[in-house]
Formats: C-alpha cells, structure tokens, sequence
C-alpha cells in the first residue's frame, strides 16, 4: 500500500467503512469463534466473528455498535484479514499497533489500514481504533 | 457584583492552558472542577506546615490537626445546614451511598421490601442498590418519568402503587439532563409512607445553596471534587438518629472505644464510627478551603451565573435545526446534545481536536438511553468560573466545527 495517500483521500476511505461497512453482519454459516469487547469511554459495543481453517482466516466479520473509528477500523480490519494465515494476522495485528503508539511500524502489511495513522492525534480514540483488532488478536493468538 | 475575570484569576488551570495546541475551554465540570490556588494553598499547608496524624498522639501537632478536622467538619455543615455531628467523611458521593446502603439498609432492610429510584441516577445511586438487594432479597424499583424528569407525583403514585418501599434514592440534580427534583416534597412524601429519602447531591450541593434540615432529607451525599475541592473527600450528611442507628462499614482504628479478645467491639459515636483508619488530612482542609472559596462567591451568584450561561447557550443555539438539545427545559449548568447524523464521541473528539472539554456516551447513567431515546449524548457543563467567551468558543465550533474526521487530519 502506499503511504503517499492524501489526506483526502484517507477520509474518504474512513467515511466510507463507516457509513458502508460490509463485513458488518452476524455470519451466516457455522465454525466461527466469537469475542465481544466494548469500551467503557466510548459507545463502542462489538462482537467479532473469526472463521478459521487450516490455519487460516477464511471470514471475518462483526456485528454492534461503534463510533466512526471503530466501525471503520473493524470493518478495514475484517477487509485485510481474510485469506491471511494465523500467523500473518498476527504480524498485521502487531504492525497496527506500532502504529498506532507512534512506533515504527512495517507499512507494507497494513495496506488501507494505513488511514489510521492519525489515531494518535486523539488519544482517547486509540481504543475504538484498536477494539477490532484486539478482539481479532485474543482468538487468534491462542491458536 | 460577580465579576468573572477576577475569578479566573484565582484558578491556575485557566491560565494560558492549551489542549490539542488551543487555548483550553473546560466544559466538563459535571465530572470534575478546577481548583482554585486558595484550595491548593491550604493543601499544601497540610504538607508543609502541618504534617500530622488526627487523633492519635500526645504533641501539639496532632492536637491542632484535630482541631483542624473539626474545624472543617464545622464548614461544612454550616454550609448545609446540618448538626456538626451529621456529618460524615467519605471519599467522596460514591463512598457515602455504599455507606448508607451497608450501614443502614443492609442493616434493615429484608425480602420483600423495595428500594425506589429512577433510570436517570448514576451508577453510583443504582448499583450500592443492587448489591444490598442481591444480599437481602428486597428488590429495586423505579419511579415512573414524566417526560425524562422525576416528578413529584411520580413519587407520590410509587407509593400507591407499592406499599414495600422502605427508600428512597434520587438524585437532587441529575447528571445527565440537569433536571431538578423537588426535594422537600418528595422528602415529606417519602415520611408519610414510612420510608427514608436520599438524595445524591453530587450535582446540586456544588451549584446552588442546600439546606439539609428544611428539605428534612435523610441522608444528603456530595463529593468535594466537584465543587473546586480536592478529589478522595466528600461526605456522607445523615440524620442523627438515623447515623447512631446505621451499622458500622468499614472497622479499624480510630472508629472504636475499645475491643476485647471475646470479639466485643464498642463503636465511638457518630460521625466518628465510619471514619476508620486515617483519613485523608489534606483533602479536609481542601475541602474546608473549597466551600470557604463558595461562599465567598456566594451560592446564589454561582447558581445564578450557571443558569445564565445555560439561558445565553441555549439562545445561541435557537434555529440550529441539525444541533438536538435534550434538556431545553432545564436551568442548571448542563446541557445535553446531539449533531444529527454524528455520533455523540466523534462529536467530542472533534470538540477535543478545537480544545474544547466535553463529556459523551451515558455519563455513568447507563439506564439513560431509553428515557432520550439516543444510545449516547454529548454533554457540555459550566461552572462558576466558565465564561460566555468560552460557550461562544463551544457553540462557534458546533456549528462551524467542520467534519468528525477534522481532529485526526487538521492540526
Ligand atoms: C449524580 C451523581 N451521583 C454520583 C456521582 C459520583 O460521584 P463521585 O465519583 O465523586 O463519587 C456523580 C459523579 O459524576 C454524579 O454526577
């Protein structure tokens, strides 16, 4: 991905995750695992739904209430997820959270996931930036 | 003459602060509130000039603490109109609810009886509730709201309605809409029907003049940090008889006559009794500091300037059709808002990106949504030293804050 996107053009990626997020739904088959998180300063309230086979992640999807930046940022994270093994998830996971504490970070992995980068500017929004990605981390790390 | 700028002089937080790279504007004084220097002076004191324990040795030092304690236990129930001795030290409001529901209604209450309150209280006059009820059986109910507000009648058809209730737990203001209750009806209600009333005062004893013994309240809570006090001091204000009758909560020194070996245990009196282990000495004296600070300014002039800040606020805002307020019809220092089409924190976040303190989601009454009809709610509150620069800053940036997404690609 690269990271020359404007900044216009991270808004409107953001905007359109949030007011379009299409891996927002309850799964419609069997063999998902399932964590509910929410935040105590947000409205934030989500359960993730991860489908894992043969090591990899083949659906992600979640279903909730979240504000702009959780919405988008779960939805982007879903996105980027499917198709990868446990172990690049993993690596995603940990790279977006470098980011997000202003680390240095593998910008390659993090693709669209990359309009995020600003969270840190809001601190008290890092939270809804990362519940997606926490709630992803907690199933696949005891994989 | 209440003259603003020389009371934003007093208080080192509104000078020249920044957030986010702009001058700071505080409107979240429902929370907490700033502090003026002479209340950070006289806590400073404590350390400096003062250090001691209260009531546990022989020297000059001790002594003058204690004075000192009762000193302020003697402001303070001046400020509220209350006997010295009705007055309790807590960590604050949330403290002195658990202690009346553990002194008093774990102590009296059993299966079957009911515990009134309302879907606007803060958790912190909801879940002491709950706990006492899962331990004893008896069950909480809520009064029913006239359009979002606790009215006396409500109270009164609770009563009809339910022959069980044996308390009463409200909030004096709320935290949420800044609704005022009638509390000296509702209190005169509750003693017909036999039942005890508190009234959380975390919202109100901070903006307006409360006078326990002509509300003939049973207990009466409030926290000193939201009143320009220090945080980890509040009390517990509770009828004599009602206090001398409430079991003792947490045990330890400094709350007993004496024990013996056969597990007898003598409390000293009240206020005594609750007050085990050492208390927190100098937020006392910040606390005595505080509402010396108060009454100075006088509390009339601070409720009068939080109701014309709320009046010129809700002013400006007329004819905003997209900006939904909740609490038009209140006149305390909130005000409780929505943007159409945007959620409450992205609201704040962007407030937060122009400098700007505000508060959103539930507030703590997480009972709440249904009674707004909103999962959450942005909410601006003022205070004595709030300016109406300051609400012009708010309001400008309500309605000329530009996009949610401003505060993460602007700066
Ligand atoms: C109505 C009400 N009750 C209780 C509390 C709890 O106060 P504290 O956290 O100081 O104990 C608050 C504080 O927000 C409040 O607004």
């Amino acid at each position: 991905m690269p990271i020359s996107l404007t900044n216009e053009m991270m808004r409107a990626i953001i905007m359109d995750h949030s007011s379009n997020p299409t891996n927002k739904h309850t799964p419609s088959g069997e063999g998902y695992q399932k964590v509910h998180m929410h935040s105590d300063n947000c409205i934030d309230d989500l359960d993730i739904y991860l489908k894992i086979e043969n090591d990899r992640v083949v659906d992600a999807c979640f279903e909730g209430i979240a504000c702009t930046i959780s919405l988008s940022s779960t939805d982007i994270m879903c996105d980027l997820m499917k198709g990868k093994t446990i172990q690049e998830s993993l690596y995603m996971i940990e790279q977006y959270q470098h980011m997000m504490h202003e680390e240095p970070f593998d910008d390659e992995v993090l693709d669209e996931a990359i309009v995020f980068i600003n969270t840190s500017k809001q601190a008290a929004r890092i939270r809804c930036a990362t519940i997606g990605w926490n709630a992803a981390n907690s199933i696949l790390k005891d994989k | 003459m209440y003259d603003i700028k020389k009371v934003r002089l007093d208080f080192p937080m509104l000078q020249n602060k920044t957030m986010q790279g702009k001058p700071l504007v505080f409107l979240d004084n429902a929370s907490t509130t700033f502090k003026p220097r002479q209340v950070i002076e006289a806590m400073d004191k404590y350390y400096l000039e003062m250090n001691s324990n209260s009531h546990r040795g022989d020297y000059d030092l001790c002594y003058n603490m204690d004075v000192e304690v009762a000193k302020a236990r003697e402001t303070i129930a001046k400020f509220i109109n209350s006997d010295v001795n009705e007055v309790v030290f807590t960590s604050g409001d949330t403290e002195a609810i658990n202690l009346v529901a553990y002194g008093y209604a774990l102590e009296y209450l059993k299966k079957g009886d009911q515990i009134l309150i309302s879907e606007t209280e803060h958790a912190s006059n909801v879940l002491p509730w709950y706990r006492i009820c899962d331990l004893t059986g008896a069950k909480v109910c809520f009064v029913k709201l006239d359009d979002k507000r606790i009215t006396v009648e409500g109270v009164r058809n609770a009563f009809k309605d339910n022959k069980s209730i044996k308390l009463v737990a409200l909030a004096h203001v709320g935290n949420v809409l800044g609704y005022e209750i009638n509390a000296k009806e509702i209190a005169s209600i509750c003693h017909k029907n036999g039942a005890l009333f508190l009234l959380d005062g975390a919202q109100s004893v901070p903006h307006m003049a409360v006078d326990f013994k002509d509300l003939d309240v049973d207990f009466l809570t409030f926290s000193a940090h939201k009143m320009c006090g220090p945080t980890g001091i509040g009390c517990l204000v509770g009828k004599y008889v009602l206090l001398q009758k409430m079991a003792t909560f947490h045990t330890g020194g400094g709350m007993n006559v004496k024990f013996n070996n056969k597990q007898e245990v003598i409390p000293l009196d009240a206020p005594a009794k609750f007050e085990a282990g050492t208390l927190n000495l100098s937020a006392i004296i910040g606390f005595k500091a505080a509402i010396e600070y108060l009454t100075n300014l006088g509390m009339e002039n601070i409720h009068k300037h939080d109701q014309e800040l709320f009046e010129y606020a809700i002013s400006k805002l007329e004819g905003y059709d997209n900006i939904i307020i909740y609490n038009k019809d209140s006149n305390s220092g909130i005000i409780a808002f929505n943007i159409k089409g945007v959620f409450a924190q992205d609201e704040a976040t962007l407030l937060n990106s122009k400098g700007i303190a505000v508060r959103s989601g539930q507030h703590c009454a997480k009972m709440i949504d249904p009674v707004i009809g909103e999962p959450a709610t942005v909410r601006m509150s003022t205070y004595l030293y709030t300016s109406k620069e300051e609400i012009d800053i708010f309001i400008d940036n309500l309605i000329n804050g530009g996009d949610i997404l401003d505060a993460y690609f602007f700066n």
